[in-house]
């Protein structure tokens, strides 16, 4: 795992471990000042009573996430929010990860397999140092492919290129589930069309409260308005507005960098 | 009653009314005429004695016009400043037939300020403990009325609130110059003293269900309030800079985003503002959108000043800092550049015909009206709905058409056995003080069951 971009935090969340489901995420506020952050759920263990969130450092709240140590605390921890994934046996289904999609990727794909499907599962990053859960997503599945965009590992390329040639090879594919960055996810939507293969994608527009109060999260899917924290973050990928979704993502990318050079600034 | 100045207030969040000295609190309590039959009473949904309260302020005692107020009223710091008293108690006041009716609502805010600031509060007994245990979901006004009852009567109360602050509408949609966070902290830490236990970060519906709750307690209160932003449903609507007000006054009120960035959280800046609705909760958005720096703030209303459910007052304190109102005005579309963000709103000018089902005239389109309007930044401020993440998920609980809980509009008790309901959850964006009323049934229902 990348030293400084990636992270994963191991944390002690008993009730949510209990009752999170694959799919799921939680809110989370580290102090008193700080903002809620939605992060999808890489994995629960029940049994210890601890939830792994697995993400990237893009700011200042993900770079103050990444000072925590073990025994530090977080203050405030809300879950587990959205609809689960809906989990049936349907036969064979591809689980397509991105970067940190994957953290969400793994319960998902976990689930699929148990429930007696073939699962065959593509993991991608920009880089080697960018991969993450490799092993658990090769426990967790029939078939894993790797790839990396500077071909530092595995396959040489993109998801998509490695989604292709298995739609051109198998054609009895009944459902692919496309978890990343949202052009990632914009791309491969366009090219399980192609195919008329049933995509599903997990959306991650900008929150607030995360239990629909509010419509911060509000994205476009097959021209209706969706709340991504309580209609989601699960939807029919080739209905969703990605455009859309990219404009609002970047609503505050002036105050992101004046709350990351503070944060810099006091020397963290 | 002093206020800040209209110029220097807009551009701050302090509270405009500085409240009574003792000396102005003792002149106002002295007009009341102590009326054998106090009219004003009857215009109170939670039924405090207002000539007894106001007689003891008249005194000097303000300590137990404090105490006179708590018999009744769990929240009288809040209730003293949000309260439209002007359409309860002061409308029926027999003073107010030929001169100002006595400003009860500006007495309440006094005795229950001065207690508070006096650190002396006096915690009234509680009933021996029944040994049974209740559940509240929901922090708001509602919820802390049933619990701070119940919780005299001796039954064990657990509040669960969804966000990470208690106060429900409270923290989060009242504009810290309207109502002091500190004060709802304050009220909630009386109830915590009291022996209510507050647990914050709890999603009913998600963590645990009404039945689930069900296993561990005797009875449940739901106060879920209006949690479901409305928005125009027209064109242009998810540009960025739009916001619901939900979400504008959640960011500014309960996140702070007023002081960004020393709190995390931020909010759009606009210079030029416009914001749908005429309600309270539009006012407090303008007023809000003036204090972040806005240099043009627009109320943009499709009815005339007649119709506008806002407070008489809000509404003048709009006007004095600067709020310009648009009547008569309805949005069409939003226009928005390359980036997705705002730049303006098509409007089409209205008039009124006949009343429609709210009883108020109907707006009806003027055809060929339209025009257009700059902004950087719209608040759509036109009602909210029953948020229905809960109600959905929990069998037995009937809804009517519209999604809120069916209830008992006397008792709070819904369909579900053990599960009662009130505030907004039940009858639609109201006020505080009619939640706190149905709380204040719902508790009377609730421990007629629990000791039956």
């Amino acid at each position: 795992m990348a030293e400084k971009t990636v992270c994963h935090l191991r944390v002690e969340a008993p009730k949510i471990a209990q009752k999170a489901q694959p799919g799921q995420f939680v809110v989370l506020r580290v102090n008193e000042t700080g903002e809620r952050v939605p992060l999808t759920m890489g994995g629960t263990d029940p049994a210890a009573g601890t939830i792994d969130l697995i993400f990237q450092v893009v700011g200042k709240s993900t770079a103050l996430m990444r000072t925590l140590n073990v025994g530090d605390s977080i203050q405030d921890i809300i879950g587990p929010l959205g609809k689960p994934t809906h989990i049936e046996k349907i036969g064979k289904v591809i689980c397509v990860g991105g970067g940190t999609g994957v953290a969400v990727m793994y319960p998902i794909t976990k689930a699929y397999k148990e429930a007696g499907n073939h699962v065959t599962a593509i993991i991608g990053a920009r880089t080697k140092d960018l991969l993450i859960l490799e092993d658990e997503m090769k426990a967790a599945s029939h078939d894993l492919r790797v790839t990396t965009d500077d071909g530092s590992y595995g396959v040489h390329g993109f998801v998509t290129d490695v989604l292709r040639k298995i739609l051109d090879e198998q054609k009895d594919v009944k459902l692919i589930v496309g978890i990343g960055p949202v052009p990632m996810m914009k791309f491969l939507c366009k090219l399980t069309k192609e195919y008329g293969v049933k995509t599903m994608v997990s959306l991650n527009p900008i929150m607030v409260d995360a239990t629909g109060m509010c419509g911060a999260c509000r994205v476009t899917v097959g021209g209706k308005t969706k709340f991504c924290c309580v209609d989601g973050p699960e939807f029919d990928g080739h209905e969703v507005d990605y455009d859309e979704l990219v404009k609002r993502q970047r609503a505050y990318l002036t105050e992101e960098k004046v709350s990351m050079e503070e944060f810099k600034a006091a020397g963290r | 009653m002093p206020e800040q100045e209209p110029k220097v207030r807009a551009r701050n969040f302090d509270e405009v009314p500085f409240g009574y000295t003792p000396e102005l609190a003792q002149l106002e309590s002295s007009r009341c005429l102590q009326c054998k039959k106090p009219k004003c009473m009857e215009g109170c949904p939670v039924e405090i004695d207002i000539p007894a309260f106001v007689k003891l302020i008249s005194e000097g005692d303000y300590k137990s016009a404090a105490l006179k107020l708590k018999e009744r009223n769990a929240l009288p710091a809040v209730c003293g400043r949000v309260c439209p008293q002007e359409d309860q108690c002061e409308k029926l006041c027999i003073v107010g037939k030929k001169d100002q009716p006595v400003a009860v609502g500006r007495l309440e805010r006094f005795a229950a300020d001065w207690e508070r600031t006096k650190g002396e509060v006096t915690l009234p007994e509680k009933a021996p403990a029944t040994g049974k245990k209740v559940a509240v979901v929901g922090s708001g006004p509602a919820g802390l009325t049933v619990a701070g009852d119940l919780i005299l009567k001796g039954h064990d109360v657990t509040i669960f609130e969804a966000l990470h602050k208690p106060g429900g509408v409270l923290i989060y949609g009242i504009p810290e110059f309207r109502l002091p966070k500190a004060i709802v902290q304050s009220e909630v830490n009386y109830l915590e003293r009291l022996g209510v236990k507050v647990e914050c970060n709890c999603v009913i519906g998600r963590i645990d269900t009404v039945d689930e709750l069900l296993r561990e307690y005797h009875a449940v209160f739901l106060g879920l309030g209006a949690g479901l932003p409305q928005f125009l449903n027209i064109p242009g609507e998810n540009y960025c800079g739009i916001y619901s007000a939900n979400e504008y006054l959640t960011r500014s009120n309960l996140m702070k985003a007023y002081l960004f960035p020393k709190y995390d959280t931020p909010i759009a800046r606009g210079k030029n503002v416009a914001v749908f609705g005429a309600g309270n909760v539009a006012m407090d958005s303008a007023r809000t959108a003036l204090r972040l720096g806005a240099d043009t703030v627009r109320i943009i209303y499709r009815r005339s000043r007649d119709e506008m459910p806002a407070r008489i007052e809000e509404v003048h304190h709009a006007e004095e800092e600067g709020v310009q109102f648009y009547l008569l005005t309805a949005p069409v579309r939003f226009l928005g550049d390359d980036n997705g963000w705002v730049t303006g709103v098509e409007c089409l000018r209205m008039e009124l015909g006949e009343p429609d089902e709210s009883g108020r005239r109907r707006p009806v389109p003027i055809k060929g009206s339209e025009f257009q309007l700059e902004c950087d930044m719209a608040v759509v401020a036109i009602g909210a709905g029953p948020n229905p993440l809960l109600p959905t998920q929990t069998p037995g609980l009937e809804l009517n058409k519209r999604g809120y809980i069916v209830a008992d509009l006397e008792t709070g008790k819904s369909t579900k056995p053990k599960t009662w309901a009130g505030g907004d959850i039940v009858t639609g964006s109201a006020t505080v003080i009619l939640a706190m009323g149905a709380g204040r049934k719902a508790a009377n229902s609730i421990h007629e069951y629990l000791t039956s």
